[in-house]
């Protein structure tokens, strides 16, 4: 491999991170913007995050995102989990097919078509649209994620396992319990924080589905960029941005980490 | 006194009319859909005895043991342990403990705690369980092991963790499903000894599914050899070896050269076989067979011996030319073309540095063998 830098390797790269990363750096740089005109550069102040804390309606608009995305995701791990339980494990019962197809419909489904049937739903049954009704369309949504996820990993998980476990006198309760659970659970968490940050930034479901008094954050925002985009906007962005990014650091430090581990723990092994 | 191979054994519970067997098959049958693994097999396993089932890949010989294990259901027939049928008795309550061909180790915990596993499934105590887990590691040397993941071992550690979890619950019955065949030769050989001295130290019984006839004649007492769903023979490794019951056994156990032939005057057990082109083979093991029987001779390679002019006193001696020598240090084996065509296996032990009667490729070369030396086979 070249490892020198030509001219045309330095200019793409510029591009490519520009291209990428230049509307997200002015969105941050103008969060810490003095002046109330957004384009306009008055000096560096922190005080649209202090005025963010203080605005009430943008606060609630984030419990409720927080809070529709741990209970929707929580729900739809165990069901997406149990689907994925079933999918590779009962191969042979009738219509499996179209379960599956079923499951994994929501993947490739259009997040209109999605939002605008729950909506259709919930009228038909009379449900008052709301918090409630947020939580069970992102379950909705999110579930077959979930499924996909763990169903990759049970497709690799070795049944002997199982079956050594109930030789050694595990009923399938137990087994499944202290052995399958615990085996695949590091799927299982990747499946919830897929769930969940699908969730934390659905606007099209959540706008469908959501009511009074149950306006997410994503909502919040989108409503109040309508009327022109304060600093204060891009302030809470520039917080959704820091949260998702520690996110993504801290869980690739501790892959790295593992890796890192495993490679020791088979030098040791290979030495004895 | 004289013995067929080389062991003599004490341990021979199969001879004995009164023994009663430990481990029944009774006519059992399993098929996966249309797929026949095991066909109307009946099988009778002794107490204490070291039990191989040793057969090609897809033979049958694992379904058997997965469903004395309880993982998989006869179709028909039943299975019998100490005289209690175990259809409908689900793995974790049978007493037999399995060690799995990939170890099946829990890979989220630590080698004393999948020692453990069994253990505390059956409610022990504490103190019980933490001496019998230092009592195991002790055994399968791996002391210091002991707070280990699985995945900090070598494969060798692993197998033994595997040996020690399945022994731990003292299990009437041990199964083991190819317990070797993940270790190089070298680890291979020292732990068939390592195996055997377990069980008989531990007075356990063990019925091993191998592929690897080697490891079936080193450790086990009898060998079930399967094929197709089948018993072709249980015997002990020595008989298997030289008293086959049939062709296919004769030719998946070891090397053997076959004469198909014609028995052509036979009286008490000896006999002549014509076995064409002018080549008459003379023997003491025509057993019951009568003049006119089509037979198959098979005999061994190390029993036939080549040299370059006609022994003297040989009873059996064909004449044909050396086709390929390969010299393998401890042997010699030679390969001979017979004038018919035929090509024999002879293999002769190095037991001197100096050859007194060297051969050379495309020699005119006798080989001769014994009387007693082959067996003759008529299924």
């Amino acid at each position: 491999m070249n490892a020198t830098w030509s001219r045309f390797n330095i200019t793409s790269i510029v591009l490519g991170f520009a291209f990428l990363y230049l509307p997200i750096v002015l969105l941050i740089v103008f969060s810490f913007n003095e002046s109330k005109l957004v384009t306009v550069w008055g000096g560096f102040s922190t005080k649209w995050y202090v005025s963010l804390f203080h605005n009430q309606g943008l606060m609630d608009a984030t419990w409720v995102t927080a809070r529709v995305g741990l209970i929707s995701a929580t729900v739809a791990t165990v069901l997406g989990t149990l689907a994925a339980l079933t999918l590779t494990r009962y191969t042979r019962f009738k219509g499996r097919v179209l379960f599956s197809g079923m499951v994994f419909a929501p993947l490739v489904m259009p997040e209109v078509i999605t939002g605008l049937s729950l909506l259709l739903l919930f009228v038909a049954v009379g449900l008052d649209r709301g918090f409630l009704t947020v939580t069970l369309a992102h379950i909705t949504l999110t579930m077959c994620f979930v499924a996909v996820v763990v169903q990759s990993r049970l497709i690799t998980f070795d049944r002997s396992l199982e079956e050594a476990a109930m030789d050694l006198g595990a009923t399938p309760v137990k087994t499944f319990f202290q052995i399958t659970l615990p085996v695949i659970m590091p799927a299982i968490v990747s499946g919830w924080m897929l769930a969940f940050t699908l969730s934390l930034d659905d606007l099209v479901i959540a706008s469908f589905t959501s009511g009074p008094g149950a306006t997410t954050l994503p909502m919040k925002i989108y409503s109040q960029v309508r009327l022109g985009v304060t600093p204060e906007i891009n302030a809470a962005c520039t917080i959704l941005i820091a949260v998702v990014a520690i996110g993504v650091v801290i869980a690739s430090l501790a892959n790295k980490r593992r890796e890192v581990q495993r490679q020791l723990d088979e030098q040791a092994a290979q030495r004895g | 006194m004289k013995s067929l191979g080389s062991i003599r054994r004490d341990f021979a519970p199969w001879n004995d009319p009164n023994a009663k067997p430990y481990i029944q098959f009774d006519n059992v049958t399993k098929k996966f859909g249309d797929f026949t693994a095991v066909n109307n097999l009946s099988l009778t396993i002794f107490e204490r005895e070291f039990f191989a089932l040793l057969g090609a890949s897809g033979c049958g010989k694992s379904t058997l043991l997965r469903m004395l294990a309880g993982f998989e259901e006869p179709t028909a027939g039943r299975i019998l342990l100490d005289g209690q049928d175990l259809r409908g008795i689900p793995p974790y309550r049978r007493p037999v403990n399995m060690m799995f061909q990939s170890y099946a180790l829990f890979p989220h915990m630590t080698v004393e705690n999948n020692i453990a596993f069994g253990l505390k499934q059956d409610g022990m105590p504490k103190p019980e369980i933490a001496s019998r887990v230092a009592e195991m590691l002790k055994l399968v040397k791996l002391e210091q092991f002991a707070k280990r993941k699985p995945h900090q071992l070598s494969g060798g550690q692993r197998q033994r963790v595997a040996l020690a979890r399945s022994v731990a619950k003292r299990p009437k019955v041990l199964l083991l499903d190819e317990p070797l065949g993940a270790l190089d030769k070298k680890l291979r050989e020292e732990t068939q000894f390592e195996l055997m001295d377990l069980q008989q130290n531990l007075g356990l019984t063990f019925v091993v599914v191998t592929h690897d006839q080697e490891e079936a004649m080193t450790m086990a007492d009898r060998i079930a050899i399967i094929d197709k769903g089948e018993v072709m023979q249980v015997a002990t490794p020595a008989e298997v070896y030289e008293a086959p019951g049939s062709r296919f056994v004769a030719g998946f156990v070891g090397n053997v050269n076959m004469f198909e032939g014609k028995i052509a005057r036979g009286e008490a057990g000896s006999a002549s076989i014509d076995a064409g082109n002018g080549i008459t083979i003379r023997t003491d093991n025509a057993g019951t067979a009568g003049a006119g029987t089509a037979v198959t001779f098979a005999i061994r390679p190390e029993k036939i011996k080549v040299s370059s002019k006609k022994p003297a006193e040989a009873v059996n001696a064909i004449e044909g030319e050396v086709y390929d020598i390969a010299y393998l240090g401890d042997m010699t084996v030679y390969h001979v073309r017979l004038d018919d065509g035929q090509v024999v296996r002879a293999s002769t032990m190095n037991a001197a540095r100096i050859t007194e009667d060297p051969l050379s490729w495309n020699d005119r070369a006798w080989v001769s063998f014994r009387p007693d030396a082959g067996v003759v086979l008529t299924r």
